[in-house]
């Protein structure tokens, strides 16, 4: 039976090519392997190889041809032992993946339009459920650094698979002592000092995790994270999807994020857009004792991998936390920490602290703010931002990092799509100067913001 | 090629040796493995040859790495595994998920971009996954998956199994950090590992004596204390005893090993590469003097072996591979609303 060779696909954007040259004259003997011609791509010439073996019976398109179409039929091998018979030429194949593509974009367009689009962020959000600020009853009070030491305390006891990994967490205690006490009570296998090569070991503990063990990887800082950012995000995040849903991923990345004090730029970057910015991830951001516990213990039991932005100013503050054993703070609720009907200012991490300070202020020249604590980046409690705007009518959002392309740039586009007919004023984002973090005391004060920036931004607007 | 003679050495000797069998039972033995390690190499071949003729049809987009030449590699060190060791590589992928017994039909169909691929058309050439045949992909970053395998490895000593990681990576990724970042993890905790570097002497266009300065890469692991031995991975027996020797040293709790496997790929490094990197007289001496297919049919040939018996296991590879183009060509697209399932898990 003879067979057509068609002009073949030799990129991946290959539509047409060349036949620059025929290495193979009709009546002769081909082997699977042979050269038998060289065809100029978009990118490069190729030479093509014949995957039958036979007689080449016909040549169907000259050499020197150009703009010869992927599929067209270029040739024709007769097998072994048939005569070179001329052929009749069938139809060449119609294409099928072209068409299909086609097809599709317009099947996936309209189905987009029916509603079948149902990302986190384009969906009109929910209605704030009431159960957020459930009572817990009773509370003592703790500092951040305790609450994360007892949150993954809690866990590595509730579950065997649960380790800790990181530089110093265990002989040394932990950089910022947060895992102070740990290796005593679970042993040098799951609480595990790692050399310091936040590549490998970010690595090997995600590797860990699409095995079905559940690691807390702390990073000194965030900021090393970014040499094992590419893991963090090319397999922690996106395994799952590329498996078609069967690699999950149950890790926690955690550590402080930001600014500390007088450490300079490579110390104090807050990553919280760059995180908040991946499907697949989740990303909590805790300010409070409470937040830190309860959100630090559901990272832990959640399926998917979760960054968890620290502070390391807030490690050592004092916040009342509830004493309750099954106390949780669930991933991706916001918090009202100020109810207030002139103005909301969203905010997360340090930078809470830092707006209930302006809220104070306000306050004194008769101005009622609402402070909502994020709390999640992602997802992002967009129907309790959304609640609030349509309320007060005004939004001030307040971040550590970098303003273009930050958290505050989401949220007020949140609400523009969202409340834009209940918007008074254009939303305006307090955020860190655009600028690497200074190491002078007073470059660094002034490169962050303070409650008096918070208090301008209100009046810009209200 | 001096310690793969002493492998093949090895071998015979071990063949030689076993007084509690009967020398016809180890012939039997001999030529069933022989055959086994011919179909499965061959299956890797005829697939690898569909897929790169489906690409040229266009029905497979994007990158397309095809391990055609490589096959011993990963048949030989399957032979020295069990049920429940782990493998992972890199993006060039295929013949180790058909060595792990994934089906040449889910593998076709995730190449066409089909919801019957095992990824359901989300993953596509570079990154496929079998929970069921422990394969953890599959990595399109250069790398990344030595990490991952060593993490593999740290699950099986966190559980105090005995199952090891098999980790695959090319000459070119040896090179990366965080392959040393892991080397030096690996032999700190011990962690059952197999460290298998094809050297197939091409990192992309860039030969391996331009890009390593390491002359031989079984010797990367040395100053972690890590065993490494060059094998000739063109010689799917020389890699099936290699690979027994590490699996050993693994199950044994002494951790991580190191293989080089000096092997070759005949095709470009994907579908878009022109290879003008090196002649084509190199290719043509590697394909004709040191396939390891004609190998293994040869001394099935000298073992007295039918050829009907061969021409059968043709023959069944031919109908499997069909089947896939079939199957992959019919299996439907991925439904749209397959766009916003698998990012993540409820939690």
């Amino acid at each position: 039976m003879s067979t057509q060779i068609l002009m073949p696909a030799l990129s991946p954007t290959m539509t047409e090519g060349k036949i620059a040259r025929w290495l193979k004259k009709v009546g002769e003997e081909v082997r699977a392997g042979d050269v038998i011609a060289e065809i100029e791509t978009d990118k490069a010439t190729m030479e093509v190889e014949a995957v039958d073996e036979g007689k080449l019976a016909q040549i169907l398109v000259d050499e020197g041809t150009e703009g010869v179409a992927v599929n067209t039929p270029i040739a024709v091998l007769a097998a072994n032992g048939e005569d070179a018979a001329p052929v009749k030429t069938a139809p060449p194949p119609a294409g099928p993946k072209v068409a299909a593509q086609a097809e599709d974009a317009h099947a996936i367009a309209d189905r987009a339009a029916a509603g079948t689009r149902k990302s986190a962020l384009e969906a009109a959000p929910a209605p704030a459920p009431a159960d957020v600020e459930k009572a817990w009853g009773p509370t003592r009070p703790i500092t951040v650094r305790e609450a994360l030491r007892d949150a993954m305390a809690v866990e590595l006891r509730r579950d065997d698979a649960v380790f800790l990994m990181g530089e110093e967490v265990a002989q040394y205690q932990g950089a910022y002592k947060i895992s102070q006490g740990l290796l005593d009570e679970f042993g040098p296998k799951r609480i595990i000092d790692t050399p310091i090569t936040e590549h490998g070991f970010t690595g090997i503990a995600v590797g860990a995790a699409l095995n079905g063990l559940r690691p807390i990887v702390e990073f000194m800082t965030f900021n090393f994270a970014m040499q094992a950012i590419d893991q963090i995000i090319n397999s922690a995040a996106k395994t799952l999807y590329m498996s078609g849903g069967q690699m999950g991923c149950p890790i926690v990345f955690r550590g402080p994020n930001g600014a500390a004090s007088r450490v300079a730029a490579q110390h104090s970057q807050c990553y919280a857009s760059w995180y908040a910015h991946v499907p697949g991830l989740k990303v909590v951001a805790p300010w409070s004792s409470a937040d830190a516990k309860g959100l630090l213990r559901s990272a832990i039991r959640d399926p998917n991998p979760v960054i968890v932005l620290e502070n390391e100013i807030l490690y050592g503050q004092t916040f009342e936390c509830p004493t309750d054993e099954a106390f949780l703070v669930p991933i991706g609720r916001a918090k009202v920490e100020r109810a207030g009907t002139h103005v909301t200012i969203v905010a997360f991490s340090i930078m809470v602290g830092v707006a209930l300070k302006a809220a104070d202020l306000l306050a004194g020249q008769g101005i009622e703010a609402e402070v909502i604590n994020l709390r999640s980046l992602r997802p992002l409690d967009t129907a309790t931002i959304i609640e609030s705007v349509k309320k007060t009518n005004r939004l001030v959002t307040v971040e550590e990092g970098w303003p273009f392309a930050g958290i505050g740039a989401e949220i007020a586009m949140q609400a523009i799509e969202h409340a834009f007919d209940w918007l008074d004023a254009p939303p305006v984002r307090v955020a860190g100067l655009d600028v690497p973090l200074p190491y002078a005391a007073n470059l660094e004060k002034l490169a962050l913001p303070q409650p008096g920036w918070i208090v301008d931004a209100v009046k810009k607007i209200v | 090629m001096a310690q793969a003679a002493e492998t093949k050495k090895r071998v015979a000797k071990g063949r030689e040796a076993g007084p509690d069998r009967e020398p016809a039972d180890k012939d039997h033995a001999h030529r069933d493995l022989l055959l086994k390690a011919y179909r499965d190499m061959l299956l890797i071949r005829r697939f690898e040859e569909k897929a790169g003729q489906l690409y040229g049809m266009g029905l497979i987009g994007g990158f397309c790495h095809l391990y055609i030449g490589q096959e011993a590699v990963v048949v030989g060190v399957q032979l020295a595994l069990s049920d429940g060791d782990q493998v992972i590589t890199s993006y060039r992928d295929h013949g180790h998920m058909l060595a792990t017994g994934m089906e040449a039909r889910g593998v076709m169909a995730e190449l066409t971009g089909r919801w019957g691929g095992y990824s359901h058309g989300k993953g596509g050439s570079m990154h496929m996954f079998s929970k069921e045949k422990n394969f953890f992909g599959g990595h399109g970053i250069v790398g990344a998956q030595v990490s991952l395998g060593t993490g593999l490895a740290f699950s099986n000593w966190y559980r105090g199994s005995d199952r090891v990681s098999v980790t695959y990576f090319g000459e070119g990724a040896s090179n990366q950090g965080q392959v040393y970042e892991s080397f030096n993890m690996a032999a700190l905790m011990k962690l059952p590992v197999i460290y298998v570097i094809e050297n197939n002497r091409y990192g992309m266009g860039t030969s391996v004596d331009r890009a390593s300065a390491s002359r031989d890469l079984s010797k990367n692991g040395v100053p972690w204390g890590i065993p490494g031995i060059r094998v000739n991975g063109m010689d799917v027996l020389a890699v099936k005893d290699a690979a027994g020797q590490a699996v050993a040293h693994c199950r044994a709790g002494k951790g991580p090993y190191l293989l080089e496997m000096e092997t070759y790929r005949y095709r470009g490094h994907s579908m878009s590469d022109p290879a003008r990197y090196r002649t084509r007289e190199e290719v043509q001496a590697m394909r004709t003097q040191h396939d390891a297919i004609e190998s293994v049919h040869h001394k099935l040939e000298a073992l007295g072996v039918d050829e009907a018996a061969i021409k059968a296991i043709d023959d069944e590879v031919k109908a499997i591979i069909q089947d896939a183009a079939d199957f992959a060509q019919k299996s439907p697209e991925p439904d749209p609303s397959e766009l916003w399932t698998d990012v993540l898990l409820e939690g």
